[in-house]
């Protein structure tokens, strides 16, 4: 199948990017990101600079491949990340516009990656759960009601990859921080820590740049895994409550 | 912006229901005493600064939010797709904007000329208020409601509110951490129905001055 691509192209974050067109030779049975070394190739052999994109593990759990395929973070299939999406969902012919997540907390380092590191920093200030070392304890030693045990699980699905801030028209990274902040909080073991984390963790998140939520929910829509916005929720109750002076 | 949206969509059935007044058939009487009423009543007086501080402080919040948030997303993307964006959502700086100009007419045309000027003509024999100069201000929204072109810049600031309601009652309480698999749903019907019905209600007096 015959691609027309229209990539990112910027050199740093110092100077503008502009998009270039290229044409690609690709079969169905490829990854997005095998299409992207098939570009990639074709670009070394006819001597010309490589399109740089993040990738690693390529089994869509890593949260490296970001970039935007037709308006959509990831690209169209949901509840997939670039790299588990294959081209049988694109049709031989078609246009395929490729940009760097954008966020302004999300500086372009080249083409199509971004430096992510303001999402370090939140995870940073989240600090540490009390556990005692030594052996590894009983998996039964504390008891956990199911349902709580789930809504902590689906929030540590999170995979950290930014999809929320590069569909959210405001740039505002409260998904990926009330995912965290969910999966710790939720369980006895992260429960000690939880209102010093949740101040902690919001006020980074606000440092760093990160736009507000006005719940529209793009998010929630885009996310590879699904997180739904139920963990904002319940992030701001957690962050009122700490403002309010809960005791910690 | 949740806390000071709720109190304003608190005061919206209140003045609904004090306006319906205008549609009795009494030549004011109804509605000019219970403007008289709330004009002077301390309580009233004391809860309406508090509406004028909170309509202020909200728009002035969504103002800086809306600068915040432009300025966080950077860069724009070229092709966008607005998944799962409601248009209300995506544009309630801009409706925002709507509503208070047309707050600004609407207070400018019947408030300020109550409050501050004496065009208004009064009336001092309605029962039970003999001798009391009240201010004609039916007499003043019947004239208003009777051109077109007012009745127009009303239904136009009536649809702004309404989208800004399909967006604005169910995102408070999310905003406010009120999120809950039983109860969103409800919310966000009674949020829907709320901002469909409330706005009609309002529409419905300048067309009927406007007809009869």
């Amino acid at each position: 199948m015959k691609l027309n691509l229209k990539v990112w192209r910027q050199k740093n974050n110092k100077v503008k990017g502009a998009f270039k067109a290229y044409s690609v030779e690709a079969s169905e049975d490829m990854s997005f990101l095998e299409m992207m070394d098939v570009l990639n190739e074709k670009l070394i052999a006819d001597k010309e600079e490589p399109v740089a994109f993040e990738h690693d593990c390529r089994e869509g759990i890593c949260g490296s491949c970001n970039m935007v395929i037709n308006g959509k973070p990831h690209g169209p299939q949901k509840g997939t990340t670039t790299c588990q999406l294959h081209m049988r969902h694109f049709k031989d012919g078609d246009d395929i516009v490729i940009e760097p997540f954008r966020a302004a907390a999300f500086p372009v380092i080249k083409d199509l990656v971004v430096d992510r590191s303001s999402f370090d920093s939140i995870i940073q200030a989240g600090g540490y759960i009390s556990v005692n070392t030594g052996q590894a304890p009983d998996g039964n030693a504390i008891p956990i009601e199911k349902d709580l045990a789930g809504q902590a699980f689906d929030a540590a699905t999170c995979i950290g990859c930014g999809a929320c801030v590069a569909a959210c028209p405001n740039g505002s990274a409260m998904l990926f921080t009330s995912a965290k902040i969910s999966h710790l909080g939720l369980l006895p073991q992260g429960e000690v820590e939880h209102t010093k984390r949740v101040k902690n963790m919001v006020e980074t998140m606000d440092k760093e740049g990160f736009g507000m939520c006005s719940n529209m929910g793009a998010c929630e829509v885009e996310c590879p895994k699904e997180i739904s916005i139920e963990n904002i929720a319940r992030m701001n109750r957690s962050y009122i409550a700490s403002v309010f002076g809960a005791a910690e | 912006m949740s806390l000071t949206g709720i109190f304003l969509i608190t005061f919206l059935p209140v003045h609904l229901l004090g306006n319906l007044q205008l549609m009795a058939s009494d030549g004011g009487e109804l509605f000019n005493t219970y403007a008289y009423f709330m004009t002077n009543n301390p309580l009233i007086k004391f809860i309406s600064y508090g509406l004028y501080f909170f309509i202020i402080l909200h728009t002035v919040q969504g103002l800086m939010l809306a600068a915040k948030n432009r300025k966080a997303k950077g860069s724009k993307y070229m092709v966008n797709t607005y998944s799962n964006k409601s248009w209300s959502s995506n544009n309630m700086a801009l409706l925002g904007i709507l509503i208070f100009a047309f707050l600004c007419i609407h207070m400018g045309d019947f408030w300020f000329k109550m409050k501050f000027t004496n065009q208004l003509k009064t009336v001092s024999t309605y029962a039970g208020y003999e001798g009391i100069a009240i201010k004609d201000l039916y007499h003043r929204v019947s004239v208003a409601y009777d051109q077109l072109w007012i009745v127009i810049v009303y239904l136009v600031g009536l649809v702004a509110l309404a989208f800004h309601l399909v967006h604005g009652f169910a995102s408070a309480f999310q905003t406010l951490g009120l999120n809950h698999k039983k109860y969103t749903p409800i919310i966000k019907t009674l949020g829907l129905a709320y901002s469909i019905l409330i706005p009609i209600g309002f529409a419905i007096i300048p067309i009927y001055m406007y007809f009869t």
